[in-house]
């Protein structure tokens, strides 16, 4: 089976976040008020070929963990959204 | 000298040539080696140089450190061998985990491009063992990704250790500690944001680069001569 997997990948608390805070300054001029902790990170969505959810989950943390994310500054959350229709799981 | 430099060459690494120049410039000899290849024997420094290995996808050096010359790199910088890291190739040895930290996008968003002067740290490195502690050197940056980032015990660590090899003297991306190089802990692997090899010469304005390439030559040499080929 194919299954939907969503990886979202942050930066650890704590360490500085250029991006986010360059879009939190501009929110004011936008006539947005009130909003803070605005944090970018990346979100990756991949396909994974498994017989059941929980090894494609498995694999997809693997896959984080080697490459999708550096645990010297990131971390990230694997989700697995479910499986993939069988009719456009080749596009 | 009988030094042979690998300086090795990434799909989108574009700082090969300036690298080869510069040490060919202090009677090196260098050459370049694709990131293909497996093996770095018969060589005596290796220099992962500057540009957007693999694209910077990802992250910079993310991919790149897959790249099968990786393996041999680990391999020579294990047996003690000198492998300096220029820009995004510092970046490489982050992500390969050969040093430690990380480089995050600049503090303020800018990509910089500026001459800044550096100040040495430590001269237990093969950059650095022709400098003197407090030296400063004035080198270029061309960066948008040079912050650099550790915890606070690694940065402990590196204060402890020795490690840390130069410091910006007016910090121009956010890195903690004003910190522009970093070696390991045996010292034989430095990775610097600044680019030595772009001063090399009076025409481009500054030659204190030479001052560092020619200290890697003269490790390289010596180890060229105690190492039976």
């Amino acid at each position: 089976m194919r299954f939907e997997v969503l990886v979202e990948v942050r930066l650890r608390p704590g360490i500085a976040d250029p991006q986010g805070a360059t879009v939190e300054r501009a929110l004011p001029a936008l006539g947005f008020a009130g909003i803070d902790h605005v944090r970018v990170g990346k979100a990756i969505r991949l396909q994974v070929e498994a017989p059941d959810k929980a090894a494609a989950a498995t694999t997809a943390q693997a896959v984080t963990e080697r490459l999708l994310a550096n645990p010297v500054i990131e971390e990230a959350d694997v989700q697995v959204l479910g499986p993939v229709p069988a009719e456009v799981a080749v596009p | 000298m009988t030094a042979r430099v690998a300086v090795v060459v990434f799909p989108g690494t574009n700082c090969e040539h300036d690298v080869v120049g510069a040490l060919a410039g202090l009677g090196g000899d260098a050459e370049l080696v694709w990131h293909g290849q497996r093996s770095l024997a018969g060589y005596d420094a290796v220099v992962l140089p500057g540009g957007f290995a693999h694209g910077d996808y990802l992250r910079p050096g993310a991919i790149a450190r897959f790249s099968p010359v990786m393996e041999a790199v680990a391999r020579f910088a294990a047996a003690g061998g000198p492998v300096v890291g220029i820009c995004n190739g510092f970046q490489v040895l982050t992500e390969a985990g050969l040093l430690p930290g990380a480089l995050q996008k600049n503090a303020g968003l800018r990509f910089v491009c500026t001459t800044t002067g550096i100040e040495v740290c430590t001269t237990r490195t093969p950059l650095t063992a022709h400098s003197a502690v407090g030296d400063v050197l004035r080198l270029p940056i061309n960066h948008f990704e040079g912050n650099y980032t550790c915890d606070g015990a690694t940065l402990a660590r590196l204060r402890a250790e020795d490690r840390i090899v130069f410091r910006y003297t007016d910090n121009p991306n956010g890195s903690v500690d004003d910190i522009a190089g970093v070696c390991n802990e045996q010292g034989n692997v430095v990775g610097l944001m600044p680019h030595p090899e772009r001063a090399c010469d009076p025409l481009l304005g500054s030659t204190d680069g030479a001052v560092l390439l020619g200290s890697l030559l003269g490790v390289a040499d010596t180890r060229s001569r105690a190492v039976p080929a």
